[in-house]
This record gives structure tokens, sequence and C-alpha cells, in this order.
């Protein structure tokens, strides 16, 4: 219910879509030993859309990810947020761009002495959000990601698509414009990977820009999103599928998308 | 909220990590310990050296026919020569009470036989600046010839003097070295010690960094938690130089001058001074150590 609630906000505030929420100009990214991660990439990723970062290991995509967290400077080009360039943020200010993009990652990267709730709690704690508003908002977040009965659990005890909620609920307890999430469902099985991918899905839904890098080209291909292909640090494909059901709801896309990846329907309920 | 939370925070951490904040908590505690008895000690070896220092003295002979008027002209010649601090005046009877003290035989038993005292009245000059006796010596004996009158004789018993001199030169410079050896090793020892505490956290500072935290605030738990292992450290090692203190250092500074000379450091800020130190030292090292996995 929040959900739907949230989206119907960011909808009404929907800015022009001329300024792209991610824009990359002629991007290139060479290591010190002199690796060429990414080569001249041309993006343009506007407000709200859903986009998958495919292709082989070691084509780029991590190093994207990287550049837009400004983990990594660009060699040449420019990256820029909503419109900023990230070369004009200063060294002090990368937390407070970083608390604007919510990120997940393959290996979870929860803090392993924390509970479930502490995790989440942290990221708020961060951006000196009151003690009230954190026991509002922590538990509605994990009550959208299913997890409100593991609240004080450590992740070890829990299973890897817990970890991996849990992780995507700390992303985006704040409710940053942009989610980044670098192959959210490497380490899961099919099933619960749709179940992330819901999820992402649903976050998405409330208007959040959100890209994801994964290589798993069977889940994408059934996604029927916008896929952008790197190869050797190039990208050599760009398009919005044809089949882009721009109003699919969180169930129905769940359900199309066990039926096209031959899972049971059966499973998390989120 | 903000401080609460870093306090929260940094027992968090301390409670999580319990072995490396133990490891460094002795750390402090042994360096503060070795300190605090060096402290002292440096402190006594030097006062001893410059007391010794002091007693570089010139003899000034005074010629048995002196008039009293000739001795005074003597005493305030003496008295407006450089680097000259104080004149003292020893009778004839004075140098053969003193003399006795130092050999009863020969002293007292040879007057006896002499009948008379064969000691001069003398000047006792004491120098400002142990180092630049020769000055003195030159200003009223220049090239071996008493400048006035009433000299007998002047005499800085040299051998003894640079004996004295090089002796105490040597024991200042040692202890100043190993003072400076000491703290450089303490301060390596108690980075060293935090460096492995915070390493054991790299991943978690990664994580902290990625959700938006700023440098500040993920440092100020670590510099806290460096506080209060100093803290506790500096308290444990002063609890334990109070117990050195009064069941070893006491009943013996009563028998002996050494452990009680006057300008050691006195307990009470010997105690502040090492509780700064053990926690401004941890709380650094927690700090710079950090800067490392600060660098995302």
């Amino acid at each position: 219910m929040a959900v739907a609630k949230t989206g119907s906000v960011a909808a009404a505030r929907k800015r022009p879509l001329d300024v792209p929420v991610v824009e990359f100009k002629d991007v290139t990214k060479v290591y010190d030993g002199g690796s060429v991660a990414v080569q001249s990439a041309n993006m343009r990723i506007g407000r709200g859309e859903f986009v998958f970062l495919v292709g082989p290991t070691g084509c780029g995509k991590s190093t994207c990810m990287r550049l837009l967290m400004k983990e990594l400077e660009p060699s040449r080009g420019e990256v820029s947020i909503a419109g900023r360039p990230l070369s004009e943020v200063p060294r002090s200010r990368v937390p407070y761009l970083r608390r604007n993009l919510g990120v997940v990652f393959q290996d979870y990267k929860l803090l392993p002495n924390r509970t479930v709730y502490d995790n989440v709690a942290y990221s708020l704690q961060v951006i000196g959000e009151s003690r009230k508003e954190i026991r509002r908002k922590v538990p509605d977040i994990l009550r959208l990601v299913g997890l409100s009965t593991k609240l004080h659990n450590y992740p070890t005890e829990l299973s890897g698509g817990e970890q991996q909620r849990v992780s995507v609920a700390r992303a985006f307890v704040n409710h940053p414009p942009l989610l980044l999430a670098d192959e959210p469902t490497g380490n899961l099985d099919p099933e619960t990977s749709i179940g992330i991918m819901q999820l992402i899905y649903r976050i998405n839904r409330t208007g959040t820009t959100v890209i994801v890098a994964t290589h798993d080209k069977e889940m994408v291909d059934k996604m029927r999103r916008r896929v952008i292909e790197l190869r050797e640090g190039r990208i050599v494909r760009d398009e919005r599928s044809g089949f882009y059901t721009q109003d699919e709801s969180t169930q129905e896309f769940a359900i199309r998308l066990r039926g096209e990846l031959g899972v049971g329907d059966e499973g998390h309920p989120n | 909220m903000r401080w609460s939370f870093f306090l929260k925070e940094a027992l968090r951490g301390l409670r999580r990590s319990s072995a490396p904040a133990l490891a460094a908590l002795l750390t402090v505690l042994l360096t503060a310990v070795v300190l605090g008895v060096f402290i002292p000690i440096v402190q006594a070896t030097t006062g001893t050296a410059n007391e010794v220092r002091s007693r570089v003295v010139v003899d000034v002979y005074i010629k048995d026919t002196a008039t009293a008027q000739e001795k005074a002209d003597l005493r305030s010649a003496i008295e407006n020569t450089a680097n000259v601090k104080s004149v003292e005046y020893i009778s004839k009877a004075e140098a053969l009470r003193l003399a006795r003290g130092k050999n009863p035989k020969a002293f007292k038993d040879g007057t006896e036989l002499l009948g008379s005292n064969p000691l001069p009245d003398s000047y006792r000059v004491t120098p400002v600046d142990p180092d630049k006796l020769g000055q003195i010596v030159q200003r009223l004996n220049a090239g071996g010839e008493p400048q006035l009158s009433a000299i007998d004789e002047v005499r800085d018993r040299e051998e003894d003097t640079n004996k004295i001199l090089s002796a105490t030169g040597l024991v200042k410079g040692l202890t100043a070295g190993l003072a400076v050896l000491l703290v450089l090793a303490s301060i390596a020892l108690i980075a060293n010690t935090i460096r492995l505490s915070v390493f054991a956290r790299r991943r978690e500072v990664e994580v902290m960094k990625l959700v938006g935290a700023t440098n500040w605030f993920i440092r100020w738990p670590f510099v806290i938690e460096g506080m209060i292992v100093g803290f506790f450290g500096g308290l444990l090692a002063v609890l334990l130089l109070a117990i050195l203190k009064t069941t070893f250092v006491d009943p013996l500074a009563e028998r002996f001058a050494l452990l009680a000379a006057p300008d050691t450091i006195d307990f009470p800020l010997l105690i502040v001074v090492l509780m700064l130190a053990c926690i401004g030292v941890s709380a650094l090292g927690s700090g710079i150590t950090l800067r490392r996995f600060l660098r995302v």
C-alpha cells in the first residue's frame, strides 16, 4: 500500500524528461595497470527507467557502477547524475552523493555484527535521521521486503535471498532516486532471483530509476526492459524491448516471469 | 543524538573486538608503566649530573701576608670577573676543619706534629657555566702569573674538573637518547596494535562508506574507542606505578638521596602527563590508521 502511494507522488512530481538521471558522455576508464575497462561509452538513462547492463565478466559493467558511485574517476569523458557532472562533486561531498544512490551488491555487503534491523537503521543514522523516524521507517521497509519476522537475526543466520533482501531494504530505506544493483542475483537460485527482481521492479514502480548489472541473459530476455550490452568495454547494443509493457503490475510481472523461466508460482510472497 | 550514537558505536566496537582492544590496552599499559618509571629516573640522573657539575670550583689561595684591605679588593675583583656565580671565603681554621673531615689521619696527627696550621686562607669560586671554567682561571692567573698581589696561587683542579664534565655529559646524552628511543618505540607499538584492530574491521568501514557515511562519522567511534582504551590503559598503569611507589620507592627514598632528588617530577603531575599521553596517543593512533581505509 505504502509503495503505491509513493509511486503516485513520484509520478506527480515528474521532471522534464530531457534531464537524464544518468548520462555517460564519451567515457573511457583505463586502470593504472593499463587495462581498458570502458571505452568511449555514451548512454542516457531517463527518470524512472529500468535498465539492464549486460555482458560477460570483465566487460566493464562493474566499472560503470563504480564510476556512478564516484568510487573511480573516468580517465576521459564525463559521468553526470541528474545533470550534474560527477567531476564537479568535491571529495568531501561524495558521501552526500552516495546517500542519493541505493546500491546492492552480489555479496550483499552487510555488516556482519549487526542485526537485520541495525543494518538497515545504519544508513538512516548516517544521514542523521532521528530515532523516532528510524523506528518508524525500518520496520516499514523490512515489511516491504518480507523480513518483518527476522528483525533481530544476524546476517549469518539468514539465507542468501534473505540477506539480499536486507541489502535491498538498506539501499531503498531513504528512498533514493537512483538504485544501482551489481549482479544482485549472482549468488542466488532462479526462484530466489525472481523474488529479488520482483522486489527491485516494485521499487522501480515507485518512480526510482534502476540500473541492474547482470550476466544472467535468460532473466534479462524475459524481463523485457531496456538492455545495454557491453563487450570489452564498448557499448554494442542499447535497445528498448519491443514488448515493453509499461504498466505491468508487480504481480503480473512475477507471474509472467515465473511462467517464462519455468519456475512454479510458489515461493516467497514478495 | 549524534554523540550518544558515537559512544554507543564505540562501546559496540569494543565489545565486538575485545581481543584486539585488550591487546591495545595492554600495550598502552606497559608503555605507560615503562615511561612512568623512566621519566623520574631520567630526571634524577640529570639532576644528579647537574649537582655534580656544580661542584666544579676554582680555589684562589691568598698570601699569608695579605692585609684585610687586599683581601676585600681581591674578593670584589673576583666577583666582577665574568662567569662567576659566587665567591666563598674559607679561612685557615675553616680549611683545616674541612680537611680533617676528609682525611682525619693526615690532618689531625700531621698538624699536631707541625704545631701550626699550614693551610692558607682562600676564596672558593663557583662558576655559572662549569664548561667555561677556564675563562676565570685565565683572568685571575694569566700565563701562570697571579694578576693580583694578594693571590698566592690559583688552582682549578683541572683533572677532576675534566673527569666530572665528561662523565656527566655522557650520562646526560645517554639518558636523553634513551628517552627519545623509548617514546618512539611506545608510539610505534601503540600505532601498530591499533592498526591491527582497525584492519580487522576494514570491511565494515567499506560498507559504511558505501551507504554515504562521512569520514568523520566513521572516524569518531574509532577515536572514542581509542580514548576509552587509552584511558583504561593509563589508569591501570598509574595504579601500578602508585603501588610500586608506595611499596618500593618511598621506603628507599628515606635512605638514598638520589631517589629523593628535589627536582624530579611530582607524582600527581606524572599521573596527569601519563593519562593525557595515553588517551591522546590512542585516539590519534585510531584516527590516523583509519585514514588508509577511508580512501575508497
